[in-house]
């Protein structure tokens, strides 16, 4: 009744430009990416299906199935529902309150983030498993067995501790996103400090709170590492035991495509939520809730969880680092494995830049159905866990294009496909910040699509491309099942190598790979708290 | 008469970082009251409000609210329980409850069964948009709400912290009469803080002007405009001529002669005009030429050069105005306002 008059709406909005078409010398480059992102899933409902229904059927009702669905879920429930006990008192502690040195304790929270699950899982058992580091300080007390890690109760651990931020930032930014007035008009309406933070602050934080425990979901269902290093019966571990015990692999592919709808499903979950309009505020600094006396018990929940989760797997990393070198474990060939890792990465990065461009152009430019498609036709490489693409890949090369299989190309091209987003995110929002006025200035000048696209739109976008293409790096990198799977014969990279290590216990060897993924791994964490402290 | 008193400020002082934000206000709602806090930006008048309201501490001075000390010496009593209704300038309209929902959020249940919401979502004219989201909102609704979310709950008085400035400029004078006529059929008390001088004009039963920290001047808006205490005062509520002078027996004898003063004291002086009160004649003998007209529809503002350099402005109705390079001669409608030298 009040809103302002049509026209004037539309003319706020920004009446819709007509539709432009692409280039063709677009298009192409875009079709080609999005069919060779198609490939591995398609594949793989092709490959599930070739010996028929009933063996589908057969697969999916039979007992140990239902089982592995079944831990699947509950691991994926428990280590959810814990980092989000775990990561909510600590945003709120870290943002919202008067806590000593709370940005210290805010980056301290988020670096478990770049532990590599397996690497957590290689802490776990050497640490507390047998032949372990408390086993070896007890067996002169003549303690011989320690309670079992292995298990439910380990991989809990292990996922929990290490996905934990992922929940931390999203509800801290979510924290830091929302209007401190929202709290001072609740007080001055007549409710409570404790009123306020469950009728306001808890509910502007829920979506932020849902969102970042889908994504510990995600993690945790895709998750290869930890519950393969101990020893948890849950998707990815079984499809890869199938994988490499049995003679027929359809059992594999066929729970590898369940381990997919399974993903896709929260993946879907999680965009829906993550459209809800109306949850955004401005950033004035909130006058920070005084703790007092309840200082202590914050401070001892935020040391025991950095305790925990990052100063003690550095810890033994350390001491097994330590004593390898004491042994005179060889680090020459550590210097082979990173030179392995580096090249691999590399040559992901680059090709990840450069499929990414096309389709980020496009989305960007031309927005429309089908663009829009091409983008999300990216996001299949998040709803497929390395395990699954791997595999998917292996049966293709092995069928199909043999002079493929166990070759450096192969592996890149799977790195590319897993990647991908992170490249098309951040080439996008590069392209978004360059205002079309800008291109057309160029075009008005004289030039060219070809060369407006070179001398105006790659320049400016370039820092942020160059961002996509350090993201896919370093998250190759870390990346195990991949490699794991599909490296040519005798290429080893510093991720095979902690496994290798870790699963025959030699933890000593495992030592120095491990910590030089993580400090790899650090240096985009930086980035993000810097762009957080300055941005 | 003190029990009539919902708000007094008695030398409420606050600072940040060593710098004084607000040096001893103080000011006096009565009951039914809208009075406006007016001041440039960073005059202290938001900060002022957020104390009434319990956001931030006095560092001295005490602040009473609906007769009970709210604020002092040893006293702070939380804002939740100081029965202080806030609309916020971005209106802080909880994002995940309804417009309904907003509204009944101070209210205590039983209080929401028996129609104090439908009552107030009336008053505000909201009535058949209480299941809309804040955001399916236009920003003049969004205000509304935010009104009628402090009015429900029937505080002592209600604080606005620039109540307009998120509404574009065709809006703003429609919303400054719907929030005056609800504030009025609520029978509320209320204290708003601008930087605009008509809005205070034209919505406040009562201005106080607040310069540095500090209240300089508390008056009806009439008299603020016509009577201000101080030349930046007559120079900030409005447009305004200075010319010096000097008072005798009650008439100020200046460059366009001799103009009546009501000041009891005789010397050097500095009067005021407001533009309204120089009328123009064309005249090829005039002293004055014409060197700039703004005309904006109802009215339009002359400006003029005097022989001396001295130049004048003065605003005259919508009609055909005089040319740029025209000559005119100056009359004085009413008094002028002198200060001391």
């Amino acid at each position: 009744m009040t809103g302002p008059p049509a026209a004037l709406t539309e003319t706020l909005r920004g009446g819709k430009a007509p539709r432009k078409r692409p280039p063709v010398l677009l298009t192409l480059p875009a079709a080609l990416v999005v069919a060779a992102l198609m490939l591995p899933i398609a594949y793989l409902v092709v490959r599930s299906f070739e010996s028929g229904w009933e063996t589908v059927a057969e697969v999916l009702l039979d007992g140990e199935t239902l089982a592995v669905l079944g831990r699947s879920a509950l691991l994926a429930a428990t280590v959810t529902g814990a980092s989000v006990v775990l990561a909510v008192p600590l945003a709120w502690l870290t943002t919202r309150t008067d806590l000593p040195a709370r940005r210290t304790w805010a980056v301290l929270a988020a670096l478990p983030l770049v532990i590599p699950s397996y690497v957590g899982g290689f802490v776990l058992v050497s640490a507390l498993g047998p032949r372990g580091m408390l086993q070896g300080v007890l067996e002169p007390l003549g303690v011989q067995r320690l309670p079992e890690i292995y298990g439910f109760p380990g991989a809990t651990l292990a996922l929990t501790i290490f996905s934990y931020p992922y929940v931390f930032l999203t509800v801290r930014a979510a924290l830091r996103g929302t209007d401190p007035a929202l709290e001072e008009a609740s007080r001055s309406l007549g409710s409570g400090a404790w009123a306020t933070f469950f009728r306001v602050t808890l509910p502007q934080m829920r979506p932020a709170i849902v969102a970042g425990g889908l994504l510990v979901a995600l993690y945790t269902l895709s998750d290869f590492g930890a519950v393969s290093l101990l020893q948890y019966d849950s998707f990815a571990r079984e499809i890869y035991l199938q994988y490499r015990s049995a003679f027929d692999r359809t059992p594999a592919a066929i729970l590898a495509l369940m381990l997919v709808l399974l993903t896709a499903t929260i993946l879907l979950v999680e965009g829906r939520t993550r459209g809800r309009a109306g949850y955004y505020g401005r950033a004035r600094e909130a006058r920070p809730v005084v703790l007092g006396r309840w200082r202590w018990p914050a401070l001892l929940l935020c040391g025991g969880v950095v305790a925990v989760s990052l100063a003690a797997p550095v810890g033994v990393l350390l001491f097994w680092l330590l004593r390898g070198l004491l042994a005179g474990e060889p680090l020459r060939t550590l210097w082979h494995a990173a030179a392995s890792s580096l090249y691999a990465s590399g040559l992901a990065a680059v090709f990840a830049a450069l499929a990414a461009l096309p389709i980020a152009v496009l989305a960007v430019r031309f927005p429309g159905k089908l663009s829009g498609l091409a983008e999300r036709a990216t996001y299949l490489g998040y709803a497929l866990p390395g395990i699954v693409l791997a595999l998917s890949l292996v049966f293709f090369g092995a069928n199909y294009a043999p002079w493929a299989y166990q070759t450096l190309g192969l592996l890149v091209f799977a790195y590319v496909v897993h990647f991908l987003p992170q490249a098309v995110g951040a080439t996008r929002s590069a392209l978004l910040q360059v205002r079309p006025s800008v291109e057309e200035a160029a075009r008005g000048l004289g030039r060219g699509p070809a060369s407006v696209l070179a001398t105006v739109t790659a320049p400016l976008a370039s820092s942020g491309i160059l961002a996509g293409a350090a993201l896919v790096f370093l998250t190759t990198m870390k990346e195990l099942p991949a490699t794991l799977l599909l490296s040519p014969t005798g290429f080893e990279t510093l991720a095979t190598r902690v496994w290798s290590a870790t699963s025959e216990a030699f933890y000593a060897r495992a030592a120095a790979p491990a910590l030089l993924l993580i400090l790899l791994s650090a240096v985009p964490m930086y980035l993000l708290v810097i762009r957080e402290r300055t941005g | 008469m003190s029990a009539d008193v919902m708000v007094r400020l008695s030398g409420v002082s606050r600072s940040y970082n060593g710098t004084k934000a607000v040096r001893g206000a103080s000011l006096e709602v009565r009951k039914g009251e809208v009075l406006g806090l007016l001041g440039p930006s960073g005059c202290g008048k938001t900060t002022t409000l957020r104390m009434i309201a319990g956001f931030e501490p006095p560092e001295s001075g005490t602040i009473e609210v609906g007769g009970r000390v709210v604020a002092g010496p040893g006293v702070n009593v939380a804002p939740e329980r100081r029965r202080v209704g806030m609309v916020f300038q971005d209106y802080a309209l909880f994002p995940h409850l309804s417009v309904e929902q907003n509204v009944a959020y101070g209210l205590p249940k039983d209080k929401w069964r028996n129609g104090r919401v439908e009552e107030v979502l009336a008053l505000a004219h909201l009535t058949g948009l209480e299941d809309r989201m804040p955001h399916e909102l236009s920003g003049g609704q969004q205000q509304r709400v935010a009104l009628a979310r402090a009015l429900a709950p029937e505080p002592a008085v209600v604080l606005l912290d620039e109540p307009f400035s998120n509404l574009d400029a065709a809006l703003r004078a429609r919303v400054r009469s719907e929030m005056r006529e609800i504030l009025l059929s609520a029978g509320a008390t209320a204290v708003f803080v601008t930087h605009d001088q008509e809005e205070a004009l034209s919505l406040a039963d009562e201005v106080a002007v607040m310069i540095e920290g500090s209240v300089v001047q508390v008056a009806p808006p009439e008299e603020l405009y016509h009577d201000p205490a101080t030349p930046e005062i007559a120079r900030f509520v409005g447009e305004a001529n200075f010319l010096e002078g000097h008072v005798e027996n009650g008439c100020i004898s200046c460059l366009l002669g001799e103009v009546p003063a009501s000041c009891p004291w005789n010397g050097e002086a500095e009067a005021m005009l407001r533009p309204e009160s120089l009328r123009l004649t064309a005249d090829p003998e005039g002293e004055a030429v014409v060197i700039g007209r703004e005309f904006y529809g109802h009215d339009q503002l002359v400006k003029l050069r005097f022989p001396s350099g001295v130049i004048l402005r003065s605003r005259l109705g919508g009609g055909p105005g005089f040319k740029v390079g025209e000559r005119v001669s100056v009359e004085v409608a009413g008094r002028a306002v002198v200060f001391p030298r």
